[in-house]
């Protein structure tokens, strides 16, 4: 039995350890915001927040996060997520927006640990999540505006 | 909806072949070779012969690309048995650990993760509690062995250890040792730590002598 919270509740999970969080998540959490694209951490569409940290859902045995906290696209909140929230709608980051989830979390790790990144800064964070519509330019633009919002 | 969904699976595809392709050159044979235990050297009558031949035999491990893919040249690791750039791409970092947000545990866990449902190429995901780059000064890519054994040898390009803190290090080092216990679908380096460890002990008793480079 491996018991975590999830989104601020505790949850539990009684299946085999091995399940990847990302399918604990999706198909018994029923949250399904969070995206299943290669399933190797190759393209980050399954980022969610572990202990505060980005970390890609779908290679995380289930039983590895006994007693962590896990946030999902659903449950992420605070001042860096409101500002990434309006940096997006603002600049339509989004063109097919599957990969878009995992992108937002990433986004909104880098702003929690670093406010005010540089160019480089946004690159190092954000280059394990692919985007096939190559929308990284409004990504890194957003996530700027994002910063200056939260400085104001 | 439904063009909302069609695009979604689109995507899905084209993210799924994407990776497919950046893991195509992933090999899956698991050679296990042998290392020459440190006593059958004892044959080797000179001194400085016998501790050459102890470290090229130990080069065997120190050479492989399950050690050097973490002692990179660059700022970049290296994957694979072809050592190539890793992939995603991502870099050195504070302590080797990875840039602020793409750090190694974003994806790296404590130990290997085996995967599911994926092609032959990849079977589980590498992982250790320490994992993380050697820092630049210790670079092996690119090195002969001459020039890696003098690396070792000197505090300045060693971590600052001691000859017996380098024995310790090879011998019992966890994070050296997962190059014997890599995972399943990688090659593991070659023989098992304790002989290794017995290798580069007797090197270092016999005057730790190092290859021309």
């Amino acid at each position: 039995m491996v018991t975590f919270t999830l989104n601020g509740k505790e949850r539990t999970f009684d299946g085999d350890p091995d399940t990847p969080l990302l399918w604990v998540i999706r198909d018994f959490e029923k949250l399904t915001g969070t995206k299943y694209g290669c399933g190797v951490a190759q393209c980050g569409a399954c980022t969610v927040h572990l202990d505060g940290m980005p970390r890609r859902s779908c290679i995380t045995p289930i039983a590895t996060i006994d007693g962590s906290d896990v946030v999902t696209i659903e449950g992420i909140s605070g001042k860096e997520a409101e500002a990434v929230q309006t940096a997006w709608t603002g600049l339509d980051v989004p063109q097919c927006g599957y990969c878009q989830s995992g992108q937002i979390m990433s986004a909104v790790a880098l702003l929690q640990m670093v406010p005010n990144p540089t160019d480089d800064e946004i690159d190092g964070a954000m280059t394990g999540n692919l985007c096939r519509c190559a929308t990284y330019h409004r990504i890194r633009a957003a996530i700027h505006n994002a910063a200056n919002s939260m400085e104001g | 909806m439904k063009i909302t969904l069609l695009f979604s699976g689109i995507a899905a595809n084209c993210l799924i072949v994407g990776a497919g392709i950046l893991l195509a050159p992933a090999s899956v044979a698991q050679n296990v070779q042998s290392l020459r235990p440190a006593e059958s050297f004892q044959s080797i009558s000179d001194t400085r012969a016998r501790s050459l031949a102890l470290f090229e035999e130990a080069g065997k491990v120190i050479q492989h690309p399950r050690c050097v893919n973490c002692h990179p040249a660059t700022e970049r690791p290296l994957q694979g048995m072809t050592m190539h750039p890793h992939q995603p791409p991502v870099f050195r970092g504070d302590a080797g650990m990875g840039l602020i947000g793409m750090q190694c545990n974003t994806c790296h866990s404590e130990k290997n993760t085996p995967v599911v449902g994926q092609a032959d190429t990849l079977k589980s995901i590498p992982g250790n509690p320490a994992w993380h780059l050697a820092p630049i000064e210790m670079a092996w890519q690119g090195k002969t062995l001459g020039q890696i054994c003098e690396q070792l040898k000197d505090p300045k390009r060693n971590g600052d250890k001691t000859m017996a803190e380098m024995v310790e290090h090879m011998a019992h080092d966890e994070l050296v040792g997962w190059g014997w216990q890599p995972g399943d679908g990688r090659e593991p380096v070659p023989g098992t730590q304790q002989e290794f460890g017995a290798l580069i002990q007797a090197w270092v008793d016999t005057g730790a002598a190092c290859p021309p480079s």
